[in-house]
């Protein structure tokens, strides 16, 4: 078989509705390939898949290939990184393209060795160059420098996606796929690992290290009661709150939304931060927030100078203008 | 800060010897795990890094703290490797020097890439089978048990030796070296040094050419940012903020908001 231009989504469905990293991923795919050329295809491996297949159409892939077998009801690492690995070979797409879930991040690195390619992990972006080459960028040395890396020579062209990187499309329900389904190739090997038990606990809240929008307050917040206010903004925004030391010291609220070196990292794409001065061991965690909004009385303050966007001013009124302004435009 | 950093623009890769010095947070963990293994049935640890020749001090750490043995895999010609590379490097050592009923031990993911490759690929190079993610391993009558908690699953899993496992970042604090021992362990002299020729590495390999992956550029986060003041009644930069940014907070809200109509000619 000849390669060809075909941009491969892995379908990552455990989780779904939760977990939306595949869509997410589709979306970017659909874009890519209107500069590569090729089709952007799903890959589906379970029992009873066949809402998702039908999801993944519904988001932007053009063929779905499918393997439906009950020997391959519960995730299985062994399995899924052979079967992957026989597509990929078996088909050829110039790029294969997997959601950053712990499942994806295992997956992916095994079929990559076994198809002796490259992978870049956890990618913020993807890109196409003026050589038609994917660009992958993605955070590295710690989260304090980001490299954009590509794969000269080795096919499929291979990475990781970080949740949340792009949006996905909305559900199109008159979107047409091809969907090809292949019995269980007779070769595969015996599963070396076996599944004792296996127990769905989802985790019941959002926790503040995968929240989207953090709102961090600070001792410029004044007191308990003004403090609050920041849970009110959250409320809105879909967001968690997340503190500093002096904060948690004063009890303004508990010590899990200790953000910091002695707290929690977080890495959301907006990071709402009010009258902390930005002190290392509160900024060190912060490396990951892919855009910063401070505001502190003090324009020097160090949350200042690294913030896309300073606002001057008295943290509490504008944590109230935000609230005043959200109810506004998202009220019909 | 960061225009400091031991960046080699020529090659295209971090120059580790000056960013490492300490052992990785993760590994700390994987050979605590090993030691807790150790204290429970007849073991034998040992330690492998791959690395300048400084990383010999994570040895004698590793040494201090109750590894039997300490092994410097360190060469110019394996300088640069990505996680590919490494983990064929790792294999051919412990082909070598393992047969039988072993277990590898690796932390899930360093502290300097992140990329929670090296383990998995070592396990296909090794042609064994690997469970990530551990919180808890034990063996028991030759058959490794590991519980994990991954992706909202919690699991238990069993693989028979030899095999592979990753320690979860959140699993077995390691212990305290006290400092009588960090002495000691600087006095062991035994750590062993394998270059490229002893593992029988073809004799045209190396690392940053045979790389399947090419960094093209590297840049701060931070430095690329605009860093916009704004200024004025409380009411007039929340406006602007929202003019100015008013999608991307939405996208990152999952909701629409309304913008402002404004002319846009
Ligand atoms: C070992 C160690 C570990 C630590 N770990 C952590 C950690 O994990 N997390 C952490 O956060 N800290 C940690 N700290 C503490 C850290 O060093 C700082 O002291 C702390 O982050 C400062 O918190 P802050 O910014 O809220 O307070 P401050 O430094 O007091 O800053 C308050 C800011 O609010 C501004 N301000 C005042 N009034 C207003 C107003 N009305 N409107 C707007 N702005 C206003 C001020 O200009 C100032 O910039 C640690 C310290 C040590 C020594």
């Amino acid at each position: 078989m000849k390669r060809n231009k075909d941009i491969w989504v892995f379908g990552d469905y455990r989780n779904y509705f939760q977990n939306r990293v595949t869509l997410q991923i589709l979306a970017r795919a659909v874009d890519l390939s209107t500069q590569t050329g090729g089709t952007v295809c799903a890959v589906v491996l379970g029992h009873r898949v066949d809402t998702y297949v039908a999801e993944y159409i519904a988001h932007g892939a053009q063929k779905v290939y499918v393997i439906d077998d009950p020997t391959l009801r519960s995730y299985s690492i062994e399995r899924y990184s052979w079967l992957m690995s026989w597509l990929v070979t078996r088909y050829q797409p110039e790029t294969l393209l997997v959601g950053a879930t712990r499942f994806g991040q295992e997956i992916a690195p095994r079929v990559a060795k076994k198809l002796k390619t490259g992978l870049t992990a956890d990618c913020i972006d993807l890109e196409i160059n003026t050589k038609g080459l994917l660009v992958q960028t993605a955070p590295s040395f710690g989260g304090n420098l980001i490299a954009k890396i590509i794969t000269p020579v080795k096919r499929p062209q291979m990475a990781t996606v970080r949740p949340g990187t792009f949006p996905e499309l909305p559900h199109d329900d008159a979107a047409n796929g091809q969907v090809m389904v292949l019995p269980l190739p007779g070769d595969l090997p015996e599963d070396r690992i076996r599944l004792v038990t296996s127990e769905h606990r989802p985790s019941k809240k959002q926790k503040i290290e995968d929240a989207d929008i953090v709102i961090c307050g600070g001792r410029g917040m004044g007191s308990k009661g003004k403090f609050k206010k920041l849970f009110d903004l959250a409320a809105l925004m879909n967001a968690e709150v997340g503190a500093t030391r002096p904060v948690v010291y004063s009890e303004w609220v508990s010590h899990d939304a200790l953000v910091g070196q002695a707290g929690k990292n977080i890495k959301p794409k907006i990071l709402l931060s009010f009258g902390i001065s930005g002190a290392i061991q509160h900024t060190a965690a912060l490396s990951d927030a892919h855009f910063i909004v401070a505001v502190n009385k003090n324009p020097n303050a160090t949350m200042m100078k690294m913030a896309d966007v300073a606002i001057v001013a008295d943290a509490n009124q504008v944590c109230l203008g935000i609230i005043k302004a959200i109810k506004e435009k998202a009220r019909d | 800060m960061v225009s400091e950093l031991p960046w080699d623009s020529r090659t295209g890769t971090l120059k580790r010897d000056l960013a490492q010095g300490m052992m990785d947070p993760a590994s700390r963990r994987a050979l605590e795990a090993a030691l807790q293994i150790k204290e429970t049935q007849p073991a034998y640890i040992c330690a492998i890094t791959m690395g300048p020749a400084m990383a010999r001090e994570i040895l004698h750490q590793a040494m201090a703290l109750g590894a039997d043995e300490g092994v410097l895999l360190s060469d110019r010609r394996m300088a640069g490797a990505d996680t590919f590379l490494t983990s064929h490097i790792l294999a051919r050592f412990i082909q070598k020097e393992c047969q039988g009923e072993y277990l590898v031990m690796c932390g899930t993911q360093t502290s300097d890439s992140e990329t929670a490759q090296v383990g998995p690929q070592l396990s296909e190079e090794l042609n064994i089978p690997a469970i990530t993610y551990a919180g808890h391993v034990e063996i028991k009558d030759r058959v490794v048990e590991v519980h994990r908690h991954v992706d909202e699953f919690f699991e238990i899993l069993n693989m028979d030796l030899p095999g592979l496992v990753t320690i979860d970042l959140s699993a077995y604090k390691p212990r305290y070296l006290a400092l009588e021992g960090v002495e000691k362990a600087f006095e062991n002299p035994d750590i062993r040094h394998i270059d490229a020729r002893q593992l029988g590495l073809d004799a045209d390999f190396n690392a940053l050419k045979d790389s399947p992956t090419r960094i093209m550029d590297v840049y701060s986060p931070t430095a690329q940012k605009e860093n916009r003041v704004l200024k004025g009644a409380v009411k007039k930069v929340v406006d602007q903020l929202f003019d100015d940014y008013g999608k991307v907070i939405s996208s990152a809200m999952g909701k629409d908001l309304k913008t402002h109509e404004h002319d846009e000619a």
